[in-house]
């Protein structure tokens, strides 16, 4: 007997149905997890599920029965002891979700009250407890802006099972929050389950995150339910053609053969996911399906059992033909050591005053970059790994010369800069919807920069090619930011980046907005330019197997200093500082989650504040293996070999 | 020889200039993809093209009353009278020159105050002089003839609201998606109501006359302008201010922003009607004493006028600009305001092409939904004595004289009725058509 039953779901808005037919079950205990791209109407299922649906969206068909009872015949008051009593819900931003202008004790000690009655102060300590939150009581009088995004979405959670809920539905419950703290959330959410015997269900667009967490999984695509399996049978073979190429999209971490996957392009998935109100005849991925059968374009592909347990909602047979193999990049950049650098940058800093007062007296620094010194040669790739806040992207503007260095040298080509270099730098930036100005067309946007410096030639014959070079199609130039996808507006901005013919791309974070579908294709297109117009890249990321993917050498940083700097190889494989340790392991990979053996130097606690960091060592009070001479005095660089560094006492 | 001397008041070519930018900025908004969906968004609401309607009808009658001329003398020499008048006085010249004695009500055949007659007829109410004249002695057939006039007008309404509805018929059918049918219906009304008026206005005073026995009527129509001229003229005067101000204090940041926080913060902490009434006495004081400035009453009465609008714009710009530093703010943080200056793009060029076109859509909504608080502010300045020349006829100075008329008994209620049911319906219309702007330009409004 399942706990949850959902059978027909079907959400409409207007004529469209973002959720359409979705039946899953869920056991009492177990966690289901819900996977797919975004606008594949995962969150749409769970709003409905707790009737709590936007205005214009309604149930349209279906039922939804929990512990025997059809929640859709509820009335709205008793809806409401079934949200919070019988279901929870978790959201993505932990920081919307909370009343700013309350304690956080007062916000739990309501949903307390809604459900239990009475909300003693034991009580609620007890909860905060139960997440994990260090000195309850302390925190239970504190608001929500004194809390990190780690500790809300801890709060959050405690909200949640304030009610002793048998549900509970977390939504891309880590998404907003760097790895080590993911890995701490869902470790709590996982034991939280087990403890209480919750049932769960997630919905994440995360393989690793989703082979960690769940007992069976759900792949959402276009509105419905594409394949259901359990855990180990998902990952082992995935069935639907959709799946199978959402894996191969992947950069692949784990291969033996790095040097073979390096060289191998990632496969992707052609086009996006069909706009909402698309009118299916067939199966919904069937334009984007390289295997795809006369009858998928007339008929709705049937359940079908794909293994024991696994159903798959597909036309072809079991015995799929295997992927085409990707092909190899032509020619990956050849780079060559030891020549001289395109860009060094020396002893970078940005501190930016804190003024107080009346009279706007300074009264300390944020540290965001703390002496950085990075080196670039032509063709190369360097990847700036580090979590939010640690200052990547301060790094990349000071180099670039958007802001300006407090102190610190950049050179290129021995030259020292001073102010922007436009021509030999460029940036990508991470939001493809903010970076281009909506109120510009398309041509306009990559001719800005060839006017802007006055570059001689045909503008416009130059703006084609550029289109082309990025994989668009030339007349494109008319039209607005707002026709395009995600992916293709981020090919846009390469294109305006690529216009004044830069020897150097910044690109900061340019695929973490994106699905992992176009991220792969994003990640190709820069593989092949960067062996076509010899560009280095300084990549700025939190993203470990795209670095991995991409990246020659490896900077990780903490705190507004580089803990670690050396080969992708000797950084990945074999980090000496226990940061990148435990950045690695805190990244949720799929083999480490499917054994179930996640044995890991783990950071406790939140990054503190560039403003007020800690004495000695920035990691000490995160550090599992902090000595005495840590917290006393900053670890200068140890060399371990040519190539790698890093800052760390213990790493010798 | 021509009978006319044509004038053209400051006010007048103003109000040309921006007539001439809105027909200019309409067709280049119609090149421009988002405006001109946001615009056909604005025709497709009912609300938007009957208010639109509505506020063109007020336009028409203050445009024909910005056709100033004057008149020549009879005689050998080439004279002019002194008077000013506009095309819209020339329309109305039966109504301008059929003046009684002084008050009478809507629709009255006699004055509204009882006088002494000749000696032997005691006191009564006189008759008036053009009101119900035709009628004769025989006043009972006043209601009939009132009937059979408005009938007649309601048709005459009818036959124009139709040949209206013809002439537009090419426009209804190139953009056959606008809600054409509530403009036609606006028509209509309009038609029906100016119908019943033009039919009756000629035997009677529709809305009465007031002190000195000038048709309220008129004095209605002509106050349209000074509304209309005072919500645009003074939006055109603050709006450089505040545009570039605002967009430098939110791109410049550092002094620059602090210079112009601190203006404006300063101008908001004196209180506005005590700055606008001080600076209205001094600009008095400088009309009065330079009596030599002006050929004509009419002329001296505009630079009031302007310098009104002046002041109003001068204490007005504050809210727009502290709303765009801090939309500027914003967007400077913006990657693609950042991926511009990474290519080397100019400030200046940035702001033009980066910053503006993004807070266009602030600009439009701040001008419309500011223009009906400006017809109100007037009104109320010159209650209370500063706002407009007192011979330039507005629903202020209606709205002042009605004070004394309405502590008299019987009450004089007429003009205040007649100012204030044109403002509520030119504010309602301007605040009705505000909000359809604001839902059709701001990305924040989702749209379904």
């Amino acid at each position: 007997m399942s706990l949850l039953s959902v059978r027909d779901l079907s959400v409409a808005i207007g004529a469209a149905a973002p959720v359409d037919g979705v039946s899953f079950e869920i056991g009492a205990g177990e966690t289901f997890a819900l996977l797919g791209e975004s606008g594949c109407g995962k969150s749409l299922t769970a709003l409905a599920l707790m009737r709590l649906l936007p205005e214009a969206a309604r149930i349209a068909a279906g039922s939804v029965q929990f512990a025997g009872e059809e929640l859709c015949a509820l009335t709205e008051a008793q809806m409401r002891s079934v949200r919070g009593g019988k279901i929870a819900m978790i959201f993505q931003e932990p920081g919307a979700s909370l009343n700013p202008v309350m304690t956080i004790g007062a916000q739990i000690a309501e949903a307390l009250k809604f459900h239990g009655g009475s909300a003693p102060e034991a009580k609620i300590v007890e909860l905060l407890a139960a997440v994990g939150i260090p000195d309850p009581a302390r925190r239970a009088t504190e608001y929500p802006f004194q809390m990190s995004g780690g500790m809300k979405q801890r709060a959050m959670t405690a909200m949640a099972l304030a009610g002793e809920p048998e549900l509970l539905i977390a939504d891309e419950p880590t998404t907003a929050l760097d790895v080590t703290i993911q890995a701490q959330v869902l470790d709590l959410l996982d034991g939280l389950r087990r403890e209480r015997r919750m049932a769960m269900l997630l919905i994440s667009h995360d393989l690793g995150v989703v082979a960690q967490m769940a007992d069976r999984i759900g792949v959402m695509y276009a509105g419905q339910l594409v394949e259901v399996a359990p855990r180990a049978a998902f990952y082992a073979a995935p069935g639907h053609p959709y799946t199978r190429r959402l894996f191969a999209a992947l950069p692949d971490a784990e291969s033996a053969d790095r040097a073979a996957s390096r060289q191998r392009r990632l496969l992707t998935i052609p086009g996006s996911v069909p706009p909402l109100g698309t009118q299916h005849a067939g199966c919904r991925f069937v334009e984007r399906c390289g295997e795809a059968l006369p009858v998928c374009r007339t008929t709705l592909p049937p359940w079908r059992e794909y293994a024991a347990g696994q159903q798959v909602r597909c036309h072809l047979e079991t015995a799929h033909t295997l992927l085409a193999e990707s092909a190899d990049f032509t020619a990956r950049a050849k780079v060559g050591a030891g020549e001289t650098a395109l860009l060094e940058a020396r002893d970078l800093k940005v501190h930016f005053p804190l003024r107080r007062g009346v009279l706007q007296r300074v009264v300390g620094h944020v540290r965001a970059v703390d002496g950085v010194t990075l080196a670039l040669q032509a063709g190369r790739t360097v990847a700036l790994v580090g979590e939010s806040g640690c200052g990547k992207t301060t790094v990349g503007k000071a180099i670039l010369g958007l802001q300006k260095p407090t102190d610190g040298t950049v050179k290129l080509h021995g030259k020292l800069l001073q102010g922007l270099a436009p021509a030999a730098m460029q940036m990508v930036f991470q939001d493809p919807f903010g970076s281009l100005n909506p109120r510009l067309r398309v041509g306009e946007i990559i001719a800005e920069g060839l006017r802007a410096l006055a570059v001689a030639g045909d503008t416009r014959m130059r703006v084609v090619e550029l289109l082309e070079q990025v994989g668009l199609a030339g007349d494109m130039v008319g039209r607005y930011p707002h026709e395009f996808s995600g992916g293709q507006r981020q090919r846009i901005a390469i294109a305006r980046a690529l216009a004044v013919r830069p020897q150097l791309l910044i690109c900061d974070e340019p695929t973490s907005a994106l699905d992992v579908s176009v991220q792969a294709q994003i990640l190709n297109l820069l593989t092949d330019l960067q062996a076509q117009l010899n560009l280095s890249y300084l990549f700025i990321t939190h993203n470990i197997t795209v670095v991995d993917y991409l990246a020659q050498e490896v900077a990780v940083m903490y705190l507004g200093r580089i803990v670690e700097y050396g080969t992708v190889d000797e950084v990945l494989r074999s980090a000496r500082h226990p940061y990148t340790q435990a950045l690695l392991a805190a990244a949720p990979r799929i083999e480490a989650g499917l054994d179930g053996s996640r044995e890991y130097v783990r950071a406790a606690g939140d990054p503190p504040s560039p403003a007020r960091p800690p004495a000695g060592c920035h990691f000490h009070p995160r550090c599992p293996r902090a000595e005495a001479r840590c917290r006393e005095a900053y670890p200068e660089p140890v060399a371990l070999s040519a190539t790698h560094t890093a800052r760390c006492f213990l790493a010798v | 020889m021509l009978q006319i001397k044509f004038v053209l008041l400051w006010s007048d070519l103003l109000f040309f200039v921006l007539i001439a930018a809105v027909v200019v900025g309409g067709v280049w908004a119609g090149r421009v993809e988002h405006l001109r969906l946001a615009w056909r968004q604005v025709g497709q609401s009912r609300v938007g093209m009957a208010t639109a309607t509505v506020l063109l009808a007020f336009v028409l009658v203050a445009l024909l009353d910005s056709l100033h001329y004057r008149e020549r003398l009879p005689g050998e020499q080439e004279n002019y009278a002194v008077e000013v008048r506009s095309a819209l006085d020339a329309a109305l010249t039966g109504l301008r020159t059929r003046t009684e004695k002084t008050y009478s009500a809507p629709l009255a055949t006699h004055l509204f105050a009882k006088e002494s007659l000749d000696a032997d007829l005691g006191r009564d109410f006189p008759r008036l002089k053009h009101g119900g004249a035709h009628l004769g002695e025989d006043l009972t057939a006043q209601g009939g003839d009132i009937a059979a006039k408005a009938i007649k007008g309601l048709g005459l309404g009818l036959l124009g609201a139709m040949a209206f509805g013809l002439v537009s018929l090419p426009l209804r059918r190139a953009a056959p998606h606008l809600a054409w049918n509530a403009q036609l219906a606006t028509v209509l009304v309009l038609c029906l109501l100016g119908g019943v008026i033009v039919a009756l206005a000629g035997d009677y005073h529709v809305l009465g006359t007031d002190k000195v026995g000038q048709d309220v009527l008129y004095l209605t129509l002509k106050s349209i302008r000074t509304a209309i001229l005072i919500g645009t003229l003074t939006t055109l005067i603050m709006l450089p201010a505040a545009v570039v101000l605002g967009l430098l204090a939110g791109y410049a940041g550092g002094w620059i922003d602090d210079v112009i926080q601190y203006l404006y913060t300063t101008l908001n902490s004196i209180p506005g009607v005590l700055l606008i009434a001080a600076s209205v006495l001094m600009m008095q004081v400088v009309i009065d004493t330079h009596p030599e400035w002006f050929a004509t009453t009419a002329e001296r009465a505009d630079a009031r006028f302007l310098a009104l609008c002046a002041i109003l714009g001068i204490t007005s710009w504050t809210g727009l600009c502290r709303l765009l530093r801090g939309e500027v703010l914003k967007l400077r943080e913006l990657e693609y305001v950042q991926a511009a200056r990474a290519l080397g793009v100019s400030s200046a060029r940035i702001l033009w092409r980066h910053v503006l076109p993004n807070v266009m859509h602030i600009v439009m909504i701040a001008i419309v939904m500011d223009f009906s608080g400006l017809v109100l502010a007037e009104a109320v300045l010159s209650y209370v004595g500063i706002g407009v020349d007192p011979n330039t006829i507005s629903f202020g100075t209606m709205i002042n004289t009605a004070r004394m008329e309405l502590a008299r008994e019987p009450m004089v209620w007429w003009s205040l009725v007649a100012a204030f049911a044109f403002m509520f319906v030119l504010v309602l219309a301007a605040n009705l058509f505000a909000d359809v702007m604001r839902d059709a330009f701001d990305p924040r409004v989702v749209k379904q």
